[in-house]
């Protein structure tokens, strides 16, 4: 018996990784406008799905409130950028204000059990809503522009974004990739697995959930960050919608919850959802309820979770593997 | 003055909105989950109303009655067909599944009924506009009065019911341990979908006020979950007569909010709602925060 994280297949394949982030880097330079806009799209998705995981897939937290930290960060943009600072700036200095919000929230939020904290959340992005809807300055319900962006040549606005996207979702997922192989990831794992066990064998519990959620409080805010760069006008009505939080439950429960590589593919598989019925329309949002609960009740480990368990694939390892050694 | 009738008209609107949570509750208090998509479930409730209302002329209430059964079974199989396979897959599986089901259930609503917003309230007749000024700025309406009485009505039947009834007992020996029912011979999935059945029919309650009483569109469903929802915590979570009173404390911190301005009606809900949740969960965590870090 011998115990391994690589494979040769997960070597190139994260080696891959490294590559196609250089190349999505070329993405602005190579195509249309348009076609920026769009990927920036697919990476703010990735992010999304990626912090739901690591939320509700490592730390067992179901939140249908992370649009809160979406919002906060998206106007939060529009306020530090109307204190006159370069909008670039304004967009991480958003990140790291509202970001660090999840610290306070957390001390409480972490206390509630399942639905507790689900619905909690939730009435925190409500709260969140309502406070922007009384404030004149940001819009209130009409919604309210980046106009400071304007001074920017659309290309390049739209190159600038989307290298702004690609370096948030590159170090997000980094950092929640390098998390989870460092020897605290094997505790959240524990987690993952029997929350109770883990306790029982003198895993911090707290302190991990605390981490996790920090780190998604953060993660959400620069998707917001990045909603309002991207599409330049927000209304409260969008950005705090719990419609995110439908998405970001979509896309994990298809990709594969608690696994690191399926929520990027449920990202992806959204992104092409989305481009492919570009109406929208009541149907396509029937299809994406239905077919997250048949995932939760029929297939809870999503296709991705699926697929590693039946060919032993491990692209992205996080884990460690047990084989009998030849 | 004023503000004693903002705490009145505070409980009668506490009352709706105990009607509203009195299903998500019984849920909770027998197999520990929260249907999210109970608000899409009052909301369908009121849908159901309105086109028996609008096929035949009759009044809301009648109309109400003849759903009834169609809403016990919509219960019943919603029970046996996703939240019984739901409810044996771990905690996290019954939030999942319902609040894909809540939006199927909005967007369905959708394509059936367009964005547009309904309301049963002229068809409610005097129900609707009858008040009377009893006392100073103090009124009083039919509405008001009959949402009240029929809120404290279903609140005794269900502790009749689970108190002094043969299918009472079953469902409270299963709510306290499902597998030592299971053994002297009670079948938990039976419990199990009656107390769902019960629950969406109340929630169709609550839908029909929510139609009396205001406007509704197929997206409302959310926002009665989140009050519902608040009912239950704010009267302790398991408790039937605590959310009785959670959702009249929630309907008076509403109604004493929008005394000071119309827009924080369901902001001072919200936040009694957290204060709640702070009080019982954080102020104890506070002190044992160093010990546990």
């Amino acid at each position: 018996m011998k115990v391994r994280r690589w494979t040769r297949t997960s070597k190139l394949f994260t080696g891959g990784t490294g590559v196609v982030a250089l190349l999505l880097a070329s993405v602005p330079l190579a195509f249309s406008p348009d076609i920026v806009q769009k990927t920036t799209t697919l990476l703010i998705l990735v992010l999304l799905a990626a912090m739901w995981n690591a939320l509700a897939g490592y730390g067992g937290l179901l939140s249908v409130g992370q649009q809160a930290f979406i919002g906060l960060g998206a106007y939060g943009t529009v306020f530090f950028a109307g204190f006159g600072m370069p909008p670039y700036i304004a967009m991480v200095v958003a990140l790291v204000v509202t970001g660090s919000l999840s610290i306070p929230i957390s001390l409480f939020a972490l206390r509630l059990r399942a639905a507790q904290f689900a619905i909690g959340m939730w009435v925190i992005a409500e709260v969140a809503s309502i406070a922007v809807r009384l404030d004149q300055d940001l819009g209130a319900g009409t919604g309210i522009s980046l106009s400071q962006l304007y001074q920017y040549d659309p290309n390049y606005r739209q190159a600038y974004t989307f290298w702004l996207a690609l370096a948030f979702t590159v170090v997000f997922l980094a950092a929640l990739f390098f998390l989870l192989r460092s020897p605290l990831g094997a505790s959240l794992q524990a987690i993952r697995d029997d929350e109770d066990a883990a306790r029982s064998l003198g895993v911090r519990v707290a302190a991990r959930k605390r981490l996790l959620f920090v780190l998604a409080g953060f993660g959400c805010a620069a998707a917001g960050v990045l909603i309002v760069a991207n599409t330049l006008f927000i209304e409260p009505g969008s950005v705090f919608s719990v419609q995110w939080s439908a998405y970001m439950i979509f896309m994990v429960l298809v990709g594969g919850l608690g696994t690191f590589e399926g929520p990027i593919l449920g990202a992806i598989l959204l992104f092409a959802i989305q481009t492919t019925f570009t109406q929208g329309g009541p149907w396509y949002l029937v299809g994406l309820g239905a077919t997250a609960a048949l995932f939760a009740l029929l297939l809870p480990r999503g296709l991705w979770g699926t697929i590693e368990e039946r060919l032993g694939l491990r692209l992205l390892p996080v884990g460690y593997q047990v084989v009998d050694k030849k | 003055m004023t503000v004693a009738n903002a705490i009145l008209q505070g409980i009668f609107l506490g009352a709706f909105y105990a009607v509203l949570a009195c299903g998500l509750s019984l849920m909770f208090g027998v197999m520990r989950i929260i249907n999210l998509a109970h608000g899409d479930v009052a909301v369908l409730g009121a849908y159901v109303v309105l086109v028996i209302v609008q096929s035949t002329g009759l009044s809301p209430l009648v109309a109400f009655v003849i759903a009834l059964p169609a809403m016990i079974a919509f219960g019943y199989v919603l029970q046996l067909t996703v939240l019984q396979r739901a409810l044996k897959a771990g905690i996290l599986t019954p939030l999942l599944a319902t609040f894909g089901l809540s939006i199927v259930i909005q967007n369905l609503l959708l394509l059936r009924f367009s964005p547009d917003v309904h309301s049963l309230g002229a068809s409610a007749g005097a129900l609707t506009t009858e008040s009377w000024n009893v006392f100073g700025s103090i009124t009083i309406s039919a509405l008001g009065l009959v949402v009240l009485a029929v809120a404290l009505v279903v609140f005794a039947a269900l502790h009749l019911f689970l108190s002094r009834t043969r299918p009472g007992w079953r469902m409270r020996a299963t709510a306290e341990d499902p597998d030592a029912a299971e053994l002297i011979g009670i079948d938990s999935r039976h419990v199990y979908a009656r107390a769902t059945a019960i629950a969406v029919a109340i929630a169709g309650l609550g839908g029909l006020f929510l139609a009396i009483r205001s406007v509704f569109d197929p997206v409302s469903g959310p926002t009665q979950l989140i009050f519902a929802f608040e009912a239950v915590v704010i009267g302790g979570m398991g408790s039937l007569w605590g959310t009785l009173l959670g959702g009249l404390a929630l309907g008076v911190a509403q109604t004493l909010g929008a005394q000071l301005n119309p827009e924080y009606a369901a902001l001072s809900g919200h936040l009694l709602f957290l204060a709640v949740l702070i009080l019982r969960f954080g102020g104890v965590n506070l002190a044992r925060f160093g010990a546990r870090a």
